[in-house]
């Protein structure tokens, strides 16, 4: 099988499986008792959360660890609206293509009497840092901004909207799911105050992830109880998951600078074979986006589809399209860019890894072009189109 | 679990019927691109028996095994039993679908009504 949806999850690492079996198999202990076996298991907690500190430029007590990147999301929310509520500033700021975690966090905001303004991501998927200096009113508590998109892969300029935010004091916090472990991501230099990562994006273990909280940021707690994570989350920490996943990120970041130049490049190779494929568009900027993220949209047939075939061909990947989101509704990140549904329901997102290969590459590119011209062929609405009935879109 | 059955699977991968009838006698175009989903059925009518039956669809798995699955089942039928074709009955012999699929088979049940429609006003003109 050539894996090319590493945006959905990634295999672990053998450091992160030989960590977390080592853990589970010998350092059981709970890290809040006081013999010497709890105190193994609070070292490997404490080493744990200063190597995923140093990889994003953090101090260990600003990280906390959590269930994943959605509870992270959900605090790192959570907070600062509670904190804007606290100072009487009722407004969220965020964009149109986040992730659901976030979106439906906000939304639950909104009827609890927030007022939220979600950004425009414009054609090329990216937020315009002006649009959010103009957004920003005297009483905005926060502003959310995903670093990277998980659907189409474009790298937002968190930078800039950290410095704006900061000039303005306003809290932000970004969803960086798809970027940790994958580029560059420093929580100083880009004036983050607030970022949510999850380990089964950067080969680390499912049910794992934390929550950046600059020092002095007052967390509100999800989850009520002990206190574990300075008293910001209660529950015994899952050590063994929480060491894979530092053992996973702190080799995937020492890897990183090798293996994303290589992947860009291939990348790149499977943009230009795809974009031979007739009426077909690339989704989102072309360079300013992940290096592993490719997608597509094919006008005239239906994502689905597309993936069963592909995956009767031994290729794993993933589409917006309305079939495989189990709602009547394509992608809304590919609606937030402009695709209308007619051409969102054909898309194909390939996430790819670094295993795979040029010859996994060019097969790939072969092989969709071999579906999409197979799904062409008895599609009534390509009929309409070649026929000159209905005009072409892409 | 799969998310759909051998018989899905098998009539997806390998659609029977699937083309154009160009001078057919009936044809029916149900759903929209929104959506996600069209389907386009042409019907060959000769003495009140479906002779030859073709179909076109922009869809998902189960819309694609669904089309090809009602083809199937009315092949060689007489109108009048081909108008009494449910999407249940498209289901059932797929093996069933998954419950949010249950759409694609109303749809291909829809596609034959309209493609006999079509027919029966032709012919009633004609």
């Amino acid at each position: 099988m050539i894996y090319a949806d590493n945006a959905a999850t990634t295999k672990m690492s053998e450091a992160a499986v030989h960590t977390m079996s080592a853990l589970l198999a010998d350092t059981w202990g709970n890290p809040s008792s006081l013999y010497t076996a709890g105190q193994k298991a609070k070292e490997a907690l404490e080493k744990a959360r200063a190597e995923v500190a140093a990889a994003i430029g953090a101090e260990p007590r600003e990280i906390l660890f959590t269930s994943g990147g959605s509870e992270a999301d959900n605090q790192a929310i959570r907070s600062a609206a509670e904190l804007g509520k606290k100072a009487g500033k009722l407004h969220l700021i965020s964009t149109a293509f986040e992730h659901h975690a976030v979106l439906h966090t906000l939304a639950k905001l909104e009827k609890e009497g927030f007022e939220v303004t979600l950004l425009p991501v414009h054609e090329d998927g990216l937020v315009r840092p002006q649009e959010v200096a103009d957004a920003i009113r005297e009483d905005t508590c926060l502003v959310s901004v995903m670093y990277a998109n998980n659907e189409i892969g474009t790298i937002q300029p968190i930078r800039e909207i950290g410095a704006i935010c900061r000039a303005r004091g306003v809290l932000f916090h970004t969803d960086a799911v798809q970027a940790v472990g994958h580029i560059p991501v420093d929580v100083l230099l880009d004036n983050i105050d607030l970022l949510s990562a999850s380990a089964h994006k950067f080969h680390g273990p499912k049910g794992v992830g934390f929550l950046y909280a600059k020092k002095g940021i007052r967390l509100t707690n999800l989850i009520e109880g002990g206190a574990q994570e300075r008293g910001r989350r209660a529950g015994t920490e899952n050590v063994p998951g929480i060491a894979a996943m530092a053992a996973a990120l702190t080799e995937t970041i020492a890897a990183m600078p090798e293996v994303s130049a290589r992947l860009a490049m291939l990348r790149d190779r499977l943009i230009a074979g795809l974009s031979k494929i007739p009426h077909a568009a690339l989704n989102g900027d072309a360079s300013k986006r992940l290096p592993s993220n490719v997608n597509f949209c094919f006008e005239g047939i239906e994502g689905e589809s597309l993936l069963l075939l592909l995956d009767d061909r031994g290729i794993a990947a993933s589409s917006g399209s309305a079939c495989t989101s189990g709602s009547l509704d394509p992608s809304h990140v590919l609606l937030a860019i402009g695709r209308v549904h007619d051409v969102a329901h054909g898309s194909l997102r390939l996430s790819i890894g670094e295993d795979i290969t040029e010859a996994d590459v060019e097969y790939i590119i072969r092989n969709v072009a071999e579906v999409v011209d197979y799904l062409r062929g008895f599609s009534p609405i390509w009929r309409d189109l070649v026929a000159g009935k209905k005009e072409f879109i892409l | 679990m799969a998310l759909y059955s051998e018989k899905v699977m098998d009539h997806f991968r390998n659609p029977r019927n699937v083309g154009v009838i160009e001078d057919a006698d009936g044809v029916g175009e149900v759903g929209n691109a929104k959506c996600g989903d069209i389907m386009k059925m042409y019907l060959k009518i000769d003495n009140d028996i479906i002779t030859d039956v073709k179909f076109e669809t922009f869809g998902c798995g189960s819309a694609i095994a669904s089309s090809s699955m009602a083809t199937e089942l009315i092949k060689g039928k007489p109108v009048a039993e081909a108008m009494k074709l449910t999407n249940k009955a498209v289901a059932e012999a797929l093996d069933g679908l998954p419950d949010y699929k249950m759409h694609c088979s109303v749809l291909a049940e829809e596609a034959i009504r309209s493609a006999l429609e079509d027919y029966e006003k032709k012919h009633a003109n004609g």
